[in-house]
């Protein structure tokens, strides 16, 4: 591997660079701390690199307009914290119905309601999941670093554009604010939406139930009907037709769920995992307390290791599961009073008790030593 | 027998239109391709049609054959916005309905006239929100009932031409389904121009708001939407002005936005 470029950048800055060298070419947003660094990173940046950016009259309409600009075929993305990611729930349930790809990082921040406003949570992991009504699946990722802002809003994309499916950088305060290091490499894999190959193909349809359709452009002579209402493999409006609506909703979850195995993502450090007795379950910032408790536990002759998700959505129940399997405990670290920690739990389903580690509140992290605490308990 | 002239910009195997018999968004369509035709488009692949959500919205999807974005209801134009400038070169349209444009998307109506953006906007107002039932909408007039103002409407209705042309449109007009050959012409006048037109056109709906106010036959709704316009150019409180509410000719968003690029990179 190339060696590349070194930057010193906070997430935010990283992740706005990600998202340009994945091809990014509009931006729309509305500010909110602590994401404001990328909308107005993005302001400098985009005319500089010839694409668009415009800062809308809410998040209502930035989610919209990222939308707008995805049909017109270009790579668009939003950033935000807990508010806007509330009112952006509905724009990300249409582009989960029209499968338009897009990108929406949300800087989570103290809620619920304005809360906390300048100070780091975990508490948007099920909005994530769940903000919007209806069936669908959705991706996320959690970056714990600038380095994985920079990597993770690049992989946002390429995940986007292959399921053509919005997907969620769901990043925290501490994370977006921290200065580090960022390597960028000379090659990035980039990922371009599928085209159709005749001009009679299915845009909205596919023959296998986990297939993603090809999307052509506005303007590239389709005669595209994009609905967010439920419609055939052509794009008319079927609101009455229950078979279309099982077949399509069908797909659009089945596209991610079956092929959860490809998406998700996770790191693990520590002993070896055939070895490993406790096992801490975390992400974004929290990981970074959670590598060092098990650092610590290691030095102290227990058999540990960091489950870091790197996906949260799909969740890795699978990897997780075989896990949950060998060891005696889990802990799972969060800045929330417990939203990754049931899905956790669900997934370990009695084969070893799991343990909550919350700290919510002035933005303070998760402590090294409230995680190893836990894990001498094994 | 020589085929009606609009038939070549839709979808014919979709029609008939859902619309109940007597509903003003056919002469909205009409009006819409016939100006299109006028100005010799022989399709619509130079366009693309966005709309939010309700009746007036299904006037551009599925019945144009042309990209269509049936969006959520309100956002229309934000949508349109991130459209129209990814890709500038197409003719970006909004047709959708007064509750969608100005009561639940009241906000990117304004700021999108304010920006000068190059959309053209045009507001089916029904004076209701014809596709849920016939509720009370910001247009409705003043006492008039309907499902949610059973004892008379109470609020000022908003005047949408005027309030477009106040927060900066480069072209506001007014007018009502029974001015068809007026809508056409201001049609064409707006897809000429740049930045944000908006054309407003009062509109009969019978079955939601027609019914209610004890006037269930469209012609007769037709007379009395204009015994509530005036052609007369002084503004009056009692009616709604019908005609070219303002026009200017400042820059759109897109080429001020494509000289900000310009300077930016040094090639201005
Ligand atoms: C967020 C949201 N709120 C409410 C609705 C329900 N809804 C559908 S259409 C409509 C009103 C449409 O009225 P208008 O825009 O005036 O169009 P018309 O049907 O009168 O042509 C409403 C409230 C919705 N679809 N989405
Ligand atoms: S309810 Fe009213 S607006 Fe809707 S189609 Fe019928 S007449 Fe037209």
């Amino acid at each position: 591997m190339k060696k590349g470029r070194v930057e010193f950048w906070n997430g935010n800055i990283a992740c706005a660079e990600g998202a340009i060298a994945a091809g990014c070419r509009f931006f729309a947003g509305y500010p909110i701390t602590p994401s404001s660094e990328i909308l107005e990173h993005m302001a400098k940046r985009m005319p500089e690199v010839g694409g668009v950016f415009i800062q809308m009259e809410d998040e209502l309409a930035a989610i919209a307009a990222v939308i707008g600009a995805s049909w017109g075929g270009v790579k668009a993305m939003t950033a935000t914290s807990g508010p806007g990611f509330s009112l952006m729930q509905e724009g990300i349930g249409y582009a989960c119905m029209t499968e338009t790809p897009c990108v929406i990082v949300d800087v989570q921040r103290a809620g619920p309601s304005t809360g906390q406003a300048t100070k780091a949570a975990q508490g948007d992991v099920m909005q994530a999941r769940w903000g919007t009504h209806g069936d669908h699946e959705i991706i996320a990722l959690a970056p714990n670093s600038p380095q994985e802002m920079f990597d993770l809003t690049v992989r946002a994309f390429n995940l986007s554009e292959m399921y053509r499916v919005p997907v969620i950088v769901l990043a925290d305060e501490i994370v977006a604010h921290m200065w580090e290091k960022v390597r960028i490499p000379d090659d990035i894999e980039i990922v371009n939406r599928r085209k159709p190959s005749r001009p009679d193909e299915q845009i909205f349809g596919h023959e296998l139930d986990t297939g993603v359709p090809p999307m052509p452009a506005f303007g590239e002579g389709y005669n595209l009907l994009v609905t967010g209402s439920t419609h055939d493999g052509y794009g008319f409006r079927k609101t009455a037709d229950p078979l279309v609506h099982r077949k399509l909703v069908t797909r659009l979850v089945n596209k991610i769920r079956k092929n959860a195995e490809k998406i998700v993502d996770f790191e693990i450090y520590g002993c070896d995992p055939e070895d490993a007795e406790v096992m801490v379950v975390s992400y974004g910032c929290t990981s970074r307390s959670a590598d060092e408790a098990v650092r610590q536990a290691l030095e102290e002759g227990i058999k540990a290791i960091n489950f870091r998700l790197r996906t949260i959505w799909p969740f890795p129940e699978k990897a997780l599961r075989e896990l949950a399997e060998r060891v005696k405990l889990i802990v799972v670290p969060e800045m929330n009073l417990g939203q990754l920690y049931f899905e956790v739990e669900r997934v370990a389903c009695g084969r070893c008790p799991v343990i909550l580690v919350s700290r919510i509140g002035g933005g303070e992290m998760v402590r090294p030593q409230d995680i190893l605490r836990e894990l001498r308990r094994a | 027998m020589k085929e009606h002239f609009a038939i070549k910009y839709l979808r014919r195997e979709i029609l008939p239109t859902v619309f109940c018999p007597g509903c003003g968004n056919g002469i909205v369509i009409n009006c819409f391709l016939k100006a299109v035709s006028d100005l010799g488009y022989e399709d619509l692949s130079g366009f693309a049609f966005v709309s939010g959500i309700g009746c007036a919205s299904w006037c551009i999807s599925p019945y144009f054959k042309a990209d269509t974005l049936h969006t959520l209801h309100g956002r229309p134009i934000a949508f349109a916005t991130g459209l129209k400038l990814a890709r500038p070169d197409l003719q970006v349209v909004v047709i959708s309905g007064d509750g969608d444009l100005a009561g639940i998307g009241g906000n990117h109506l304004i700021h999108a006239a304010r920006r000068n953006m190059d959309l053209l906007v045009i507001c089916i107002n029904n004076l209701n929100y014809g596709m849920t039932g016939g509720q009370v909408s910001p247009t409705t007039p003043e006492n008039v009932t309907t499902t949610t103002s059973p004892y008379g409407n109470i609020e000022p209705p908003f005047r949408l031409a005027e309030l477009v042309a106040a927060a900066g449109a480069n072209l506001s007009a007014r007018w009502t389904t029974y001015h068809v050959g007026q809508i056409i012409s201001t049609i064409k006048k707006g897809l000429k121009k740049e930045g944000f037109r908006f054309i407003e056109v009062i509109s009969q709906c019978p079955t939601n708001f027609g019914r209610r106010i004890g006037i269930d036959k469209p012609p007769d709704l037709v007379k009395w939407i204009r015994s509530i316009c005036t052609v007369k150019k002084e503004n009056s409180n009692e009616k709604l002005r019908l005609g070219i509410i303002c026009e200017r000719y400042r820059p759109g968003y897109v080429s001020v936005l494509k000289s900000l690029m310009e300077r930016v990179r040094g090639e201005g």
